[in-house]
């Protein structure tokens, strides 16, 4: 069952590349020296960690000491928000959006708690933000803004450079989340606004439990992590090595097939919305499809439950996700959908698609084979369905 | 994932009983899209024995409120109004096996929309009464009134439990204080309630008041049972614990705290605050309880 799941849930996590994994036995076994000891056994590590920090840099344009590896994306928010307000306690003020990922929103609620002000931006029914609420937003004690590349439930791309020249204009620092962005579409941090940028190994088809958080030359930032003197002082504990070289790896081979797989898997993902929206009906897609990320389409199938939905297609092995309450624990549906303004119902129906180079066309097939028949069969028990 | 029994995807994956009765003798709809579950009920009954003699559903909902829907038609079928009536939530929730803590609320939408059925059959113009009571999740409409009322059919102690029967608090979390402050108050009233039970049941209304009374050791014994098994071992059970006569010695009583209590870091505060005041209240002044392992 597990080898023949048809993955489609990668905005969730990612098969680790089999290359990736590769590059982190050696290091899981005869390489377990510390990277920082003297000797020549721990000294190599060392050498073997640049490598990846090399290659994670050239995925993003940035420099290798702009690089500091952490444990996860959620490590790189925490520290790129605490880090700055810790190093300028007269400014209190952060600016992030409605549509963030838990990791800033309730990093930030729990900053208001702490005698900090934040204002949270609204995005309007295509997901998309108002520029000029951020100008308006910016104070002179505003310390950071934070804002994320592209959305992980909808797949919306901000515009990233378009913000960061506001925020640069006004003075304060420009934190970008990432998580969902690098690996699916270009970045170039040589010539940008950015000051601050979180990725996640996992995201990318490296393992779990790494991330990355890129700092540019010069900022002021206090470390989020205390303790030793690791990568140059800015992220204490003892480096994750198998991860960190799995993760050069899988940003290598990301940058190798990127444009490749902007091509291959936006049709697969167009291919699969496209006949979806054609043979069901009351269905729609939640946001922007032209500002993009080219694997993720949400698409809402009316007056039936996500939940409902997901269990069926696991019946088929497919997995997917829902921004329906009922599927994360919490009760009430995504908070991303709503603040889109997408009716309960809409929300609650939601399924995200989010695939990856590793789907194939026969994949994609079968998920338009079956999908037809799971909505007719919850919209046969369902009270709302119109009658025909 | 959630952990459902067999049973519930069974009852998911082959629903029984969906649809809609035409010219039904009864409708029960609760739950609204906005709440992400709904439930429309339609019985067809027979005027004579009031039996009910098909169900049918349709539900709007997760997996364990599809499943719910159906075990809940499953149950009432062939059964009279009475009968039904008296079907809880837990029932419900047992019939499948169980449902995992956070979706209780669905096996409470399936009772719900059973009564909601049974008032219109019988005419009684939905009172509503849970609408009616006050407001305290506006997230999810919830009201003081449900909450109390399930707080005590299903034994419910705390904040979390609520959410996951109700829904209310699940949302912003502003009402969280309040449904605390209800449940603090239904137990508070409750034991007051027991207590008062408990003190009309032995017959001894406040025997504090009166001059102490001769007791003979036979009499003694009886009472201190009697007051152990009506006032003071409800009221550990509720915490999960229990209270084991060891011995009477005089005035001297030995006890032994179990289950829960025995391992209780206030144990010592319970003997002597809670175990000692009530036979002292209910037996004679002059009682002393020690723990047994206090000897």
């Amino acid at each position: 069952m597990i080898n023949k799941a048809i993955y489609v849930d990668n905005n969730a996590t990612t098969l680790v590349a089999p290359e990736a994994y590769k590059e982190m036995i050696p290091y899981l076994t005869d390489y377990y020296a510390n990277p920082s000891s003297i000797h020549t056994f721990g000294g190599q590590l060392a050498s073997r960690i640049d490598e990846a920090r090399q290659k994670v840099a050239d995925l993003l344009g940035a420099l290798p000491t702009e690089i500091v590896f952490t444990s996860c994306g959620t490590e790189s928010d925490n520290a790129a928000i605490l880090g700055i307000l810790s190093s300028n306690h007269l400014k209190r003020h952060v600016i992030t959006t409605k549509v963030e990922h838990p990791a800033i929103l309730n990093l930030c609620q729990h900053l208001e708690k702490t005698g900090h002000d934040v204002t949270y931006l609204s995005v309007d029914r295509s997901g998309a933000l108002n520029l000029d609420e951020l100008q308006k937003a910016i104070r002179p004690d505003t310390a950071i803004v934070s804002v994320m590349y592209a959305n992980n439930e909808t797949g919306v791309i901000f515009p990233i450079e378009k913000i960061g020249k506001i925020v640069k204009s006004r003075g304060a620092m420009f934190h970008v989340d990432a998580v969902q962005a690098v690996g699916k579409i270009p970045i170039d941090l040589s010539n940008s606004s950015i000051d601050l940028l979180s990725l996640s190994g996992h995201k990318l088809h490296a393992p779990k439990g790494i991330g990355v958080l890129y700092i540019r030359r010069g900022t002021m930032i206090r470390p989020f992590m205390i303790g030793g003197h690791q990568e140059r002082g800015r992220r204490a504990g003892t480096e994750n090595v198998a991860s960190i070289c799995a993760l050069g790896k899988a940003a290598e081979l990301a940058k190798q097939n990127i444009a490749d797989e902007n091509v291959k898997v936006r049709q697969m993902r167009d291919r699969l919305e496209k006949g979806l929206l054609e043979s069901i009906p009351y269905t729609f897609v939640n946001g922007d499809t032209i500002s993009r990320l080219p694997n993720t389409t949400n698409i809402s199938f009316e007056y039936i439950e996500g939940e409902s939905i997901l269990l069926l297609l696991d019946q088929h092995g497919i997995c997917a996700s829902s921004g329906s309450a009922c599927t994360s624990g919490s009760l009430q549906p995504s908070h991303v959908l709503r603040s889109m303004g997408v009716p309960f119902t809409a929300a609650h129906g939601s399924v995200r698609f989010s695939l990856s180079r590793y789907n194939t066309d026969a994949e994609i097939d079968k998920i338009l084979e079956v999908m037809p028949a799971i909505i007719k069969k919850l919209r046969a028990i369902s009270p709302y369905t119109p009658k025909k | 994932m959630w952990n459902y029994t067999d049973k519930v995807l069974d009852h998911f994956h082959n629903p029984r009983n969906y649809g809609e009765i035409e010219n039904a003798d009864a409708v029960g709809e609760v739950g609204s899209m906005a709440c992400g579950d709904a439930l429309r009920l339609t019985l067809k009954i027979d005027k004579q024995t009031e039996k009910i003699i098909d169900a049918k559903f349709q539900t709007f909902g997760c997996g364990s409120a599809i499943a719910s829907s159906s075990a809940m038609t499953e149950m009432i079928k062939g059964m009279n109004l009475d009968e039904a009536n008296k079907i809880t939530n837990s029932e419900i929730s047992k019939y499948l096996g169980g449902l995992p803590p956070e979706k209780m609320h669905c096996s409470v939408m399936g009772k719900e929309a059973l009564e909601a059925a049974i008032a219109n059959y019988k005419g009684i113009k939905i009172e509503k009464d849970e609408e009616e009571g006050r407001l305290v999740c506006r997230c999810f409409g919830v009201t003081e009134d449900k909450i109390q009322k399930l707080a005590l059919e299903n034994n419910l102690r705390n904040v979390e439990d609520i959410t996951n029967y109700t829904k209310a608090g699940g949302g912003c979390g502003a009402c969280l204080q309040d449904i605390q402050d209800i449940l603090d108050a239904v137990w508070h009233n409750k034991k007051q309630k027991e207590s008062e039970a408990a003190k009309t049941a032995i017959g001894t209304e406040a025997p504090k008041h009166e001059a102490p009374k001769k007791l003979t050791m036979v009499q003694k014994v009886k009472m201190i049972e009697e007051t152990l098994e009506k006032v003071i071992r409800p009221s550990l059970n509720q915490d999960g614990g229990d209270i084991e006569l060891i011995d009477i010695d005089g005035n001297k009583i030995v006890v032994k705290l179990l289950g829960m209590c025995s391992h209780c870091p206030s144990s010592s505060f319970t003997i002597k605050s809670f175990v000692e005041t009530k036979l002292k209240e209910f037996v004679s002044p002059d009682i002393e309880v020690v723990e047994e392992n206090e000897q």
